[in-house]
């Protein structure tokens, strides 16, 4: 079982590394750039059983430590 | 008065903080993050660097070191913790002060001093500061920008848990005298209860006027005036 992890920085949050990133897109001529956010992908490999309590416990991790919720949000998917 | 300055993997201003209390006429010690116990610590000090590698976020994984459950049940009862740069982050990680630091707006490090005007003179940190006096302070971060919800600002304001902000030579909290983009020019504010206290800028870093300004010393003369108190 694998989970995937996608951690962005809050909207409400200054994203510094987004913005330069979207100016260095526009500068290298990609027109229609709305906004770049950047955040963080993580892969946790679980030993095979139930898929819920995984979440579960994940979901838990995340909000506890894998995330700061002041600052970011989240997004957890469990795979096989 | 005894210090006890925390020791993480990677924690690289410890030895300073160390020093800083010494020459001030107190004594300290490291504790490694490992400990389950402070000893005879008067106060806390947590000090900056880059704790783990700033894997993960800074201050991630320090906070949850076996120490800081010493360091959270000393706050409980009322003792004094001042987190440094990095310790202001592990602080923050560990909810015992609000918001969170983030990467500087200009995303550069910066290795510089600041000036910075304090706001309360009744904190166990701030007390023994003269007057009207700006404090000149060395900061070294490429995370060190403050950030809360609008709630939380509202909060720290309304109770003077702002303790420290960025500002220009005359006092004024100009954007040009924010090295990093913290809201409200944030450098340094204390939790609810007024015992621990966070600050980007290294005051260890200012306690001998041979680094380029001893404005530091007023931190720390602070605590051993507040703790010298509380022994009588």
């Amino acid at each position: 079982m694998k989970a995937k992890i996608i951690v962005t920085p809050k909207k409400a949050v200054v994203d510094p590394q987004g913005k330069t990133i979207q100016n260095a897109l526009e500068h290298m001529g990609y027109r229609g750039v709305k906004a770049v956010h950047v955040g963080k992908y993580l892969e946790v490999e679980l030993d095979g059983g139930d898929k819920e309590s995984a979440r579960k416990s994940l979901d838990e991790a995340c909000h506890k430590f894998l995330s700061n919720p002041v600052i970011e949000d989240y997004k957890l998917e469990i795979a096989d | 008065m005894n210090f006890a300055v925390l020791q993480f993997p990677a924690s690289n201003c410890d030895q300073d903080s160390v020093h800083a209390a010494r020459v001030l006429g107190h004594s300290s010690r490291l504790v490694w993050h490992k400990e389950t116990s402070l000893g005879d610590a008067d106060a806390v000090v947590i000090p900056g660097g880059f704790s783990y590698g700033d894997y993960l976020r800074t201050g991630a994984i320090a906070r949850f070191s076996p120490v800081m459950q010493a360091v959270r049940n000393f706050a409980d009862n009322g003792g004094l913790v001042l987190g440094l740069c990095n310790g202001f982050q592990i602080l923050c990680e560990a909810g015992m002060l609000p918001g969170a630091l983030i990467r500087n707006r200009d995303l550069q490090f910066h290795c510089e001093h600041v000036l910075l005007k304090t706001n309360s003179f009744e904190t166990p940190f701030t007390n023994a500061i003269p007057r009207d006096k700006v404090l000149k302070i060395p900061i070294a971060h490429g995370e060190g920008c403050y950030f809360a919800d609008e709630a939380t600002l509202e909060t720290l304001k309304a109770n003077r848990r702002i303790l420290w902000q960025y500002c220009d030579v005359q006092g004024n909290l100009t954007d040009a005298a924010n090295p990093n983009g913290s809201l409200l020019n944030i450098a340094g504010i204390s939790n609810e209860r007024g015992n621990v206290a966070g600050l980007m800028p290294h005051p260890e870093r200012a306690c001998e006027s041979i680094l380029g300004s001893d404005d530091g010393q007023w931190i720390f003369k602070s605590i051993a005036t507040v703790l010298s108190n509380r022994t009588r």
